[in-house]
């Protein structure tokens, strides 16, 4: 099949036309990405071409979604029986565990009462399921399917079974997509549960690695050490688990360790996470003051 | 013989080459993932310069920041520059020899890669890795096949849209 080449073609594709249109379309492209970089500005847009290309993301999950479907459906009697025992169990177990809390929580209420400071309320959740997209190769971002329409806002912690794993960075009306604790541009203010010492875990680009590089050599770190959110960007409700100290390094001359912690949540294997809504009125009652001093006394 | 080649099938490539982008890897495989819809509209710009031009590669491009929650405009530009420079070039590009039009294409797949490696640098984005470049290289070696691909969809569509006159 030979290839045409008009004289129109020549004139159209080489000459100053298509430079000037180029010209034109960085300049778009870049006044796009400075007021999408600026955020807030293009929301509405954002919002209107997700829904655009959600049905791309839809039939992509499709053929995973019908797997598990299948999985769940044609698997045997005798496993589903095992799996039956299995959860029986885990929720005697849980069970047990949560009427010790039910004392525990009683008693916390009387002590906080006592020191005359906000009683910690139970936080609502709602389960969204990951859908299988794969977003930007070089960041840590997950797409689930709640949006906007389930009440789902940008900033709002999600949590899974064992620990944090991020916080919502931008809504659609049928989705939103999550940054995880280990993006290279994460913070999480934490705290060590043994001693309620605070520092920050940043991400590190690496799925089952955090960093804690703002530990004085003198800190009271341990391997071993379980880290809780301390719930003071209030970004996250405090006292969930994030992850566990695996490696303290200390170098000579430097005024900080070099500290790595594994995330608690099983991030690259998850497939339901949970949303958690944090009580806004209690929190924004709080006057700045009174939330200091929760803070100091949490330090002490 | 003057026809007017059906589009669509061009369209359905290209959604095709985008939906791929997205996929879900394992982990490890994530940097073996090419480049599909740079190299989808390498390929239509060259072939198709009149049909396929600067204003598809930029909604193509914007679909994909759409898609992988990139900042609005950095796949769009880097896919509008790789179209105009293969706008520029396609008389010369067409008649290379294999290796000669891989090693261009792989050229043009490091300066779309450049352009979002620079675009995310200034904005801040701390995307550290060997991944964006092993890319390029998995695109370059990936060319034949896939220009072979394309080929027949194009050589389809221009055989089917004589036969309709």
């Amino acid at each position: 099949m030979p290839l045409t080449t008009t004289e129109q073609e020549l004139s159209s594709s080489r000459g100053t036309t298509s430079g000037l249109r180029l010209t034109l379309i960085c300049l778009l492209s870049l006044i796009l990405m400075v007021l999408d970089h600026q955020n807030q500005h293009l929301v509405k847009i954002r919002e209107a071409l997700s829904v655009v290309v959600y049905p791309v993301q839809a039939v992509i999950n499709a053929p995973f979604a019908l797997g598990r479907w299948a999985d769940e459906n044609f698997s045997t009697r005798s496993r589903l029986i095992d799996e039956n025992h299995g959860l029986h169990q885990e929720v005697l177990m849980q069970g047990a565990r949560l009427q010790r809390m039910i004392a525990l929580e009683a008693e916390n209420v009387r002590l906080r009462a006592l020191l005359d400071s906000t009683a910690k309320v139970a936080d609502r959740v709602l389960i969204a399921e990951i859908v299988s997209v794969d977003m930007n190769p070089f960041r840590h971002t997950i797409l689930i399917n709640k949006g906007g329409r389930d009440g789902v806002y940008v900033g709002q912690a999600l949590i899974d079974a064992a620990g944090i794993v991020g916080q919502i960075t931008r809504g659609q009306p049928f989705a939103a997509e999550a940054m995880l604790v280990t993006d290279a541009d994460h913070a999480l203010p934490v705290e060590i549960a043994r001693n309620q010492l605070r520092t920050i875990a940043m991400g590190t680009g690496d799925i089952d690695r955090l960093a804690l590089p703002f530990l004085p050599r003198n800190a009271d770190v341990q391997a071993g050490d379980l880290l809780v959110s301390s719930g003071l960007g209030r970004a996250f409700p405090a006292g969930y688990p994030v992850g566990t100290i695996v490696d303290i390094r200390s170098k000579t001359g430097q005024p900080f360790l070099e500290v790595d912690a594994e995330p608690s949540a099983a991030l690259n294997r998850i497939r339901e996470v949970l949303l958690i809504w944090r009580d806004a009125d209690v929190q924004d009652a709080l006057p700045d003051g009174e939330a200091a001093t929760i803070a100091t006394e949490k330090g002490q | 013989m003057s026809h007017k080649p059906v589009v669509w099938p061009v369209w359905v490539v290209m959604i095709t080459a985008i939906s791929l982008e997205v996929v879900p890897l394992p982990g490890f495989m994530q940097p073996l993932r090419p480049p599909w819809a740079a190299i989808a509209v390498i390929y239509w710009t060259m072939m198709w310069p009149r049909r396929f031009g600067l204003g598809a590669a930029w909604i193509v491009g914007i679909t994909l920041d759409v898609l992988h929650g990139t900042l609005l405009g950095e796949n769009a530009i880097a896919l509008s520059i790789v179209a105009y420079l293969t706008l520029r070039f396609h008389l010369q590009i067409r008649i290379f020899p294999m290796w000669q039009l891989t090693m261009t294409v792989f050229a043009l797949l490091a300066i779309n890669a450049f352009v979002q490696f620079w675009i995310d640098g200034v904005a801040g984005v701390s995307a550290a890795g060997i991944g964006r470049w092993t890319q390029v290289m998995i695109g370059a070696i990936l060319w034949p096949p896939l220009m072979a691909l394309m080929d027949r969809v194009r050589v389809q569509i221009q055989t089917r849209g004589s036969a309709f006159i």
